[in-house]
């Protein structure tokens, strides 16, 4: 089982700070995903009216779930498919071992799918001698390590090529062990050849969902590789993992959607294959599975219906946010402990998990809105945040020291004239203080500060007493 | 979970009026706002479509007739130095294209198979918008052929290129009914970028895409 380990978030975060090869996957991949999504935006001038189209297309559908839903079930069963309704992950994980085991299957491919993830699909499977293979080059990688993905459309954002061909030497032990990987490349064609042969041999292919179409019981995928097509057309059996909150109405809806997803997340215009699958294999096909089974997964998400963080139900997994945080540019995805990172990671994980694990990932924020800005559905994730550090506060939490602290700070606070006083005496010491160097590299009492970045100095002033003077001067109005 | 989800908004089963109401909408699939870049005459839509499959590293060889398939197949194969047997879709419209003309092209009808090296499909549409082909699965159109060669050749008549994805969906509703098993909607060769986020071609899909473009629009 995924053990979280969200409540170390502080001890994970200072680990990978000092983690250089973390560091190096990091300086070197989050600037090119930016760029790469500025300039697909650039290119679509109607991209800000299509996540309006986007985020209003997503809460009708989840308003009216419980109805979508069933019209799409309706749409299966009538092309021949099977929806296996799971409330809770454990009814999950053994509605696909049920599947598995009636199909015999020894071995079962995987296209990547992070609700697998949340679910731990693999551990049970393995637990019962069934043998599950990643299949998405990023995801092969991770379960070679043993490790979690670290970012969610990018599994193994976290390695560099030499992890790959450490990896690749360790478990490709078939293989000539002094071979020379010279291009990326060649672990690429490695991979390819490896799991070529898992195609091939598998019983059970498991895929998740990007989208479940209630017009036409589809499922859609979407892929650069062609792993999840491959999975999903050569066994016998297709499984499709996908949480509630997949579904849309339309084929339209669906397309609208796609035209801000693959924008958002890789800057690709639109994915190499965007696949929708509709039941099994039809009379005269000469390919496709005999048999097709979606495992419908709740697991927490009805329950944040009608609350505060139902807009939460809106994210259509891009990564956008998290390729655009601040801090999750500097401590990596695993930080965060858990299946999802980032921004969106911080206000699912404690509606998933629960506050007591995770109320600590949304103070994880500089607050800097960037995340919500690139939001392709606009999910106001600051905002949802803030909702999550309220019920930290008020279920008392929060660490004795940021209380004391947060007191302190109110008391001062609700005395102005004391407040200005007391700050424009701490402008003007650390201003001096700092005058020559511009920043601090320690302070006494702020260590949890200065211990992962400098404080720059103060310019002699508070922001209050420099306005007052620009109004008296007739420069501000 | 129906009854949890019910319980969470507050409110029963929709109400026979409003359930009617989005049974509409699910019948009509309204339109959303599509993007201008698509809206050309057809001339100008075909070149949109040939420039972006050569953006996502495909290649596209325009021909005059269906008679110049197999030289044009014939040729490519050639240049990319690749093998002249091919599995081809059972198709009527690729079964009717004079073979025998390039005698040494070696075609099997049917599905592909691991060690099939080229594979020849017949695409249902084209769409501009992104370059992107319209594969539904049918007996005349095995899915395989999309994903197991190295080298995947399609067919597609400029009289089947539309602008928007709205437009190919509209086509297959009309022409095909019911939804297909498997619809693909391809956009360039297989990639990826999981080694260090940098772009490499050819991961589990076909490594080269290249489109046989039939002028036949009027």
């Amino acid at each position: 089982m995924h053990v979280a380990t969200s409540p170390s978030f502080k001890e994970n975060a200072h680990r990978a700070l000092a983690d250089a090869g973390l560091q190096k996957a990091l300086a070197r991949s989050g600037p090119s995903f930016i760029a790469r999504r500025t300039a697909a935006v650039a290119a679509l001038p109607e991209f800000e009216q299509l996540r309006d189209i986007a985020r209003d297309i997503k809460n009708h559908t989840l308003a009216h779930l419980d109805f979508y839903l069933e019209e799409w079930e309706a749409k299966v069963l009538a092309a021949g498919g099977k929806v296996h309704w799971c409330a809770t992950a454990d009814e999950a994980r053994d509605a696909v071992l049920e599947i598995c085991r009636s199909a015999n299957a020894r071995t079962v491919t995987k296209g990547k799918s992070m609700i697998s993830e949340e679910l731990d699909i693999n551990d049970h499977l393995e637990r019962h001698g069934i043998t599950p293979v990643e299949t998405d080059l990023g995801e092969y990688i991770i379960q070679l390590r043993h490790e979690l993905p670290s970012h969610i459309i990018a599994p193994a954002f976290h390695l560099n090529k030499e992890d790959w061909e450490e990896s690749f030497r360790k478990s490709h032990t078939d293989l000539p062990p002094d071979r020379v990987f010279r291009e990326r490349h060649d672990i690429l064609t490695e991979a390819r050849a490896k799991l070529r042969e898992k195609f091939l041999a598998a019983d059970v292919g498991i895929t998740g969902a990007n989208f479940l179409i209630a017009e036409t019981g589809s499922s859609v995928i979407v892929t650069n590789e062609g792993n999840g097509d491959l999975t999903q057309t050569l066994p016998r059996v297709h499984i499709v993992l996908a949480s509630i909150e997949k579904i849309v109405p339309t084929i339209e809806d669906c397309t609208s959607l796609l035209r801000v997803l693959a924008r958002s997340a890789t800057g690709q215009d639109f994915s190499v294959y965007t696949t929708f699958s509709t039941g099994p294999r039809r009379p005269g096909d000469l390919d496709g599975p005999d048999e097709y089974h979606v495992v419908l997964v709740d697991n927490g998400r009805s329950a944040m219906l009608g609350t505060e963080f139902q807009e939460m139900l809106r994210c259509i997994r891009c990564a956008a946010c998290m390729n655009h945080c601040p801090v999750y540019g500097v401590v990596g995805g695993h930080a965060y402990g858990w299946v999802y990172p980032g921004p969106m990671g911080a206000v699912l994980t404690p509606s998933l998990i629960g506050v007591n694990q995770a109320g600590h990932l949304p103070n994880a924020s500089t607050f800097c809105g960037k995340c919500e800005s690139v939001c392709p559905v606009k999910i106001p994730l600051p905002k949802l945040m803030r909702h999550w550090r309220e019920r930290e506060f008020e279920r008392h939490l929060t660490p004795p020291v940021v209380r004391t602290n947060l007191a302190l700070w109110g008391f001062f606070a609700r005395r102005p004239a004391l407040y200005r006083l007391v700050t424009r005496a701490a402008a003007l010491t650390l201003g001096l203080l700092g005058r020559k160097r511009g920043r601090f590299h320690k302070l006494p009492f702020a260590g949890g500060w200065t211990g992962g970045r400098d404080l720059p100095a103060p310019e002699g002033d508070t922001f209050f007493a420099r306005y007052a003077r620009e109004q008296r001067s007739g420069r501000i109005r | 979970m129906l009854a949890a989800i019910r319980r969470s908004l507050r409110r029963g089963a929709l109400p026979e009026d409003q359930a009617a109401m989005l049974r509409g909408r699910l019948a009509a699939h309204p339109r959303h706002l599509i993007p201008a870049r698509s809206r050309l005459p057809h001339a100008e839509q075909v070149a949109l479509f040939v420039a972006n499959v050569e953006k996502e590293f495909g290649s596209v060889a325009l021909v005059p007739d269906l008679d110049a398939v197999p030289e044009a197949v014939a040729s490519y194969l050639a240049a990319q130095n690749l093998p002249t047997d091919l599995v081809m879709a059972p198709h009527p419209e690729l079964q009717a294209i004079p073979w025998t003309t390039r005698p040494l092209l070696r075609l099997r009808e049917g599905r592909a198979e691991a060690s099939d090296l080229v594979s020849l499909q017949h695409a249902f549409a084209g769409i501009a918008e992104t370059g992107t082909l319209m594969l539904p699965s049918a007996p005349q159109r095995p899915t395989t052929l999309n994903l197991l060669a190295d080298t995947a050749i399609v067919l597609l008549r400029t009289s089947r290129l539309v602008g928007a994805y709205e437009e190919a969906w509209d086509l297959l509703r009309a022409e095909l009914g019911d939804m297909p098993r498997n619809v693909m909607l391809v956009t360039g060769p297989s990639r990826s970028a999981d080694i260090e986020q940098t772009l490499e071609l050819g991961a589990h899909g076909p490594r080269r895409l290249h489109v046989v473009l039939v002028e036949d629009a009027a």
